[in-house]
């Protein structure tokens, strides 16, 4: 049984029963995704080549191991947030919509997995 | 305005991308025979047009997003700036992906 009272469970909750909270991390990863996609598209018009070699070894480098794989995050975090806003105000049955968000939050996760492992398998050396 | 829903329809379209965004990456981390597929995937024309649609998205999304964390300070809610915005984030989208282009074109011929 919990021992906080009706009202302190509701403050601030409002009608998304969460607060603020996806509200603000749709923002701070907005801010982030501003930084991160200015400087991917910098690193790809920076990039001499789009070949094999090139770009494994450009993965490879520490620095864009570690920025790539925090722009897989933010920008899997920050698309699950959006397509989860744009479910809720179309898909009117609820059944439908249970639905709906479980498979692409199972979508979300499987990317955010694959690219990550795909970047950490380079940067560890395991790709020829 | 119009514009608005336009917002949320880059925004998913993104979402998709991120799958293209993933396949060039596992490909490369695969081996070199898969990311040549890959690469020839994407020097494909259709795929090629469906890239740039993709970057437009990026841009719009990017500098719109920007517009609404402006909003979100309170800053260039009256009419007549929300519209002034409105079109920069567009007309600049429309800009940055031809720019963007024109530097990977020139820089490789196309053969990308």
């Amino acid at each position: 049984m919990s021992m906080r009272s009706p009202i302190g469970r509701v403050l601030g909750l409002g009608a998304a029963k969460e607060g603020v909270s996806h509200w603000w991390a749709q923002r701070v990863t907005s801010v982030a995704l501003v930084l991160l996609g200015l400087w991917f598209v910098s690193a790809l018009l920076r990039m001499p080549t789009f070949s094999h070699e090139f770009v494994v070894a450009w993965i490879a480098v520490p620095l864009n191991s570690v920025l790539l794989l925090l722009l897989i995050g933010t920008s899997v975090y920050h698309s699950q947030l959006g397509v989860q806003v744009v479910v809720e105000d179309y898909v009117t049955h609820h059944g439908l919509k249970i639905v709906t968000m479980l498979l692409i939050t199972f979508a979300h996760v499987a990317v955010a997995a694959l690219a990550s492992f795909a970047v950490l398998r380079i940067a560890f050396g395991g790709a020829g | 305005m119009a514009l608005s829903i336009l917002h949320r329809v880059m925004g998913c379209a993104l979402s998709v991308g991120l799958l293209l965004f993933t396949y060039w990456l596992v490909a490369a981390a695969t081996g070199k025979a898969e990311y040549e597929t890959a690469r020839a995937f994407f020097g494909h024309a259709l795929v090629r047009v469906l890239l740039i649609g993709f970057s437009f998205a990026f841009f719009y999304h990017l500098l719109n997003g920007v517009r609404h964390l402006t909003w979100d300070t309170g800053h260039g809610l009256e009419r007549k700036a929300a519209r002034l915005s409105g079109w920069v984030a567009f007309l600049g989208a429309l800009a940055t992906t031809a720019l963007f282009w024109s530097f990977i074109f020139l820089r490789s011929g196309g053969a990308a």
